[in-house]
C-alpha cells in the first residue's frame, strides 16, 4: 500500500526532472510553470473540498493577498520579498481563522454563499485602494532575491516551482493518511458519526481552511514574483471558480487528480485561443460537459474503470 | 438633508426591486431541485440586452418585452433539459459548476451576437423627473416598483391559489411525497426553470432604462440576487423580496454615505454579518438534520 502511494510520487518527480529537457520553447516553459504553481494551489484546494467536504468559492482572495503582499510591501515599504512572502501568508492564515469559526457553521449553499463574499470582499478592496494597490491597473512586483542571487529566468523559476510541487505531493500524500487526514476524510463522510467517536469537527474544519488558505497565499506570491506582475484580476470571483474547477475536474479527494486539473485547466485557455470570440462559449461549454459527464472527475473516473484505487 | 435620505432611498428600492426579481428566481430553482442556479444573473442581462435589440430592430414596445421575456425563459428551460436534468443529485459543486458553465456560454454568445458595447433603453414613459419632499424620482423607477409588486401578488396568487402553485410548493417539501401524490416534478423543475429565467429578464429589461446594460452586468446583479435570496433565507419567497429591498436600499445608503467605490461590497459585508449570526439568513428559521 505504502509503495503503491509513493510510486505515484516518484512519477511526478521523474517527469519534473526530464520536462524542462523536453520542452520545445519558452512559451512552453512558461505554460508547465503555471500548471505547477496551479497545481500547488490546487492541491490545498482539494484537501478542503474534495477531502474535508467544505466548499470554497473564494480562494482567489487568498492567492490576491499573498501576491499583493509580495508586490505591495516591498515596493511601498522596502521590505525583503521573503519576509513579505512570509507576511503574506501570515495575514491570510489569521484572516481565515478568524472568518473560519463563524464561517464553518454553515452548511452547503450558506458555506458557499460566505466564502464568495469574502473573496468578492477582498478582490473589491484590492481593485479600490489605488493609492497603495495601483487599482483596476494593477503593479508590477520586484524581483524575488534569493540568498544573494535574483531569481528572473525562467529556467531557475522552474526548478524552485518544481521543488514546491515535489514537496507539496509528498506532504498531501501523508497529511492524508495521518490521524489528521483521516478525521477530515470522517467528517466529510459523517460529521455527526466523526462527532460521537471524538472527532473535533469545527476545529479540523477550520485547521483544514487556514492551511488550504496559506497555500494559496504563498502561491499567490509566487505567481506574483514569476510574472512580475499583479492586477485585481487575480482575486476575482471567475478565479475562485477556476480553481474549484480544477478541483472537480481532476477529481475530488484525488491527489494525483489535482495535479491533472490544475494541468488541463491551465492548458485550455491556451488551446481555445484559436476559436477567436467563442472563447468564452467554449471554455463554458467544456465545464457543463466534463461536470454531466464525468461528474466524479477524471482521475477517479479512470482507476474504477481499470479497477484500482490511486 | 431628508431629501439626499429619500434620494438614496429611492434609488435602493429600485436597484432593490431588481435584486427581489432576481432572487424570487434563484428560490424558485433552489426550491425545485436544490440547485443555486449560478446563471440566474445573465437571464437579466438576456434581458435587458435583447429588449434592447428588439426596440431598436423597430418592434413596439410591449412586443420586444414579451420577446425579451420569452426568450431567457426558453434559454432557462434548455439549460434546465440539457445541464440539469441530467444530473439529479449530484454534489453541490459540481452543480454549481455545470450553471457557471452555462452563464459562461451565454455570455459567450451573447457577446458574439452583440458585441461588448454598452446599451441604453429609452424609458417606457419619459423621463421627466418627479419631485418628492426634495427628492427625484424618475418614472421608471415607478415601473420598476409597480410591476414588481404585481409580480409579487401573482406570483403570491399562483402558489397559494392554483394547482400547479401547490404543486410546485408542494415538490420543494418533499419531493418523494410528491411524487407518490401524482404530482409530475420533472415538470415542476421544467416550470421553475423558465418562471426564474423570465423574473430575471424582467428585473433587468425594467432596470435598463436606469441603469444601462452590457454582455457583463449579469455576474454583479446574479451575485447580488443570490445574496438577497440568502438574506431572506434560501427556499422562502417573501424573505427574498424583503431581502432584494434590503440589499438594494443598504447599497444605496452605503454609497452615498459611506463610500461610493465599495458600493458593490456592501451586499457581501451584509450578507456574512447575517450569516455569522443568523446561519439560515433573515426568515429561515432553525433547521434539524435527520442523521
Amino acid at each position: 500500500m505504502k509503495k503503491n502511494v509513493y510510486f505515484g510520487l516518484y512519477l511526478v518527480i521523474a517527469l519534473l526532472a526530464v520536462l524542462p529537457f523536453v520542452v520545445p520553447n519558452s512559451f512552453y516553459l512558461d505554460l508547465v510553470i503555471r500548471m505547477a504553481i496551479n497545481a500547488v494551489i490546487v492541491l490545498g484546494l482539494n484537501l478542503l473540498i474534495g477531502f474535508a467536504g467544505q466548499i470554497s468559492l473564494g480562494h482567489a482572495g487568498f492567492l490576491g493577498i499573498g501576491a499583493y503582499a509580495s508586490a505591495v510591501l516591498p515596493t511601498h515599504f522596502g521590505w525583503h520579498p521573503l519576509v513579505a512572502m512570509g507576511a503574506g501568508a501570515a495575514a491570510t492564515g489569521l484572516l481565515a481563522a478568524l472568518v473560519a469559526r463563524p464561517i464553518f457553521k454553515l452548511k452547503g449553499h450558506y458555506l458557499a454563499m460566505a466564502t464568495l463574499g469574502l473573496g468578492i470582499i477582498i478582490s473589491i478592496a484590492l481593485r479600490n485602494e489605488a493609492q497603495w494597490t495601483g487599482g483596476p491597473d494593477g503593479m508590477p512586483v520586484p524581483t524575488m532575491g534569493l540568498f544573494g542571487f535574483d531569481l528572473s529566468s525562467d529556467k531557475q523559476w522552474y526548478w524552485v516551482v518544481a521543488l514546491l510541487l515535489s514537496i507539496s505531493v509528498w506532504a498531501s500524500l501523508n497529511l492524508i493518511d495521518s490521524p489528521f487526514g483521516r478525521a477530515l476524510r470522517a467528517l466529510h463522510g459523517s460529521e455527526v458519526a466523526s462527532q460521537v467517536v471524538g472527532v473535533d469537527v469545527v476545529r479540523y474544519k477550520v485547521a483544514i481552511f487556514v492551511l488550504s488558505a496559506v497555500f494559496a497565499s504563498l502561491m499567490g506570491s509566487v505567481t506574483a514574483h514569476y510574472v512580475g506582475f499583479v492586477s485585481p484580476n487575480f482575486a476575482d470571483f471567475f478565479h475562485s471558480i477556476e480553481l474549484v474547477t480544477m478541483v472537480v475536474i481532476g477529481g475530488m479527494a484525488s491527489v494525483y487528480g489535482s495535479l491533472v486539473g490544475a494541468v488541463l485547466l491551465t492548458a485550455l485557455p491556451q488551446a481555445l485561443a484559436t476559436f477567436e470570440g467563442w472563447e468564452t462559449v467554449v471554455f463554458g461549454a467544456i465545464l457543463m460537459g466534463s461536470m454531466i459527464f464525468l461528474p466524479k472527475g477524471l482521475v477517479p473516473t479512470l482507476a474504477s474503470k481499470f479497477g484500482k484505487g490511486e | 438633508m431628508l431629501a439626499q435620505f429619500l434620494q438614496f432611498l429611492f434609488s435602493g428600492v429600485t436597484v432593490g426591486a431588481t435584486y427581489a426579481l432576481a432572487a424570487l428566481g434563484f428560490t424558485l430553482i433552489y426550491n425545485a431541485s436544490n440547485v443555486i442556479n449560478f446563471a440566474q444573473g445573465e437571464f437579466i442581462m438576456l434581458g435587458g440586452m435583447l429588449a434592447v435589440y428588439f426596440t431598436q430592430a423597430g418592434l413596439p414596445l410591449p412586443a420586444a418585452l414579451l420577446l425579451a421575456i420569452l426568450i431567457p425563459a426558453i434559454v432557462g428551460v434548455v439549460v434546465e433539459k440539457l445541464a440539469i436534468e441530467p444530473v439529479k443529485g449530484a454534489e453541490t459543486v459540481t452543480l454549481i459548476i455545470i450553471t457557471i458553465g452555462a452563464s459562461l456560454v451565454i455570455r459567450g454568445l451573447t457577446t458574439v451576437i452583440f458585441g461588448k458595447g454598452t446599451h441604453s433603453l429609452p424609458p417606457f414613459s419619459g423621463d421627466t423627473p418627479i419631485e418628492i419632499l426634495g427628492a427625484t424620482l424618475l418614472p421608471q423607477s415607478l415601473w420598476v416598483l409597480g410591476i414588481t409588486a404585481l409580480v409579487v401578488v401573482a406570483l403570491w396568487y399562483f402558489f397559494n391559489r392554483t394547482l400547479q402553485g401547490k404543486a410546485m410548493l408542494a415538490t420543494s417539501y418533499n419531493r418523494l411525497a410528491a411524487e407518490l401524490v401524482g404530482i409530475n416534478t420533472s415538470w415542476v423543475l421544467f416550470m421553475s426553470f423558465a418562471m426564474s429565467a423570465a423574473l430575471g429578464a424582467l428585473g433587468g429589461i425594467l432596470i435598463t432604462p436606469i441603469t444601462l446594460t452590457s454582455y457583463d452586468v449579469g455576474i454583479m446583479l446574479g451575485l447580488k440576487g443570490f445574496v438577497a435570496a440568502v438574506v431572506g433565507g434560501l427556499g422562502n419567497g417573501l424573505g427574498a423580496v424583503i431581502g432584494g429591498l434590503l440589499v438594494g436600499i443598504l447599497e444605496a445608503m452605503g454609497a452615498g454615505y459611506i463610500s461610493s467605490s465599495y458600493k458593490d461590497a456592501i451586499p457581501f459585508v451584509l450578507i456574512l454579518f447575517i450569516l455569522f449570526f443568523m446561519p439560515r439568513g433573515l426568515f429561515g428559521g432553525k433547521s434539524t438534520d435527520r442523521v
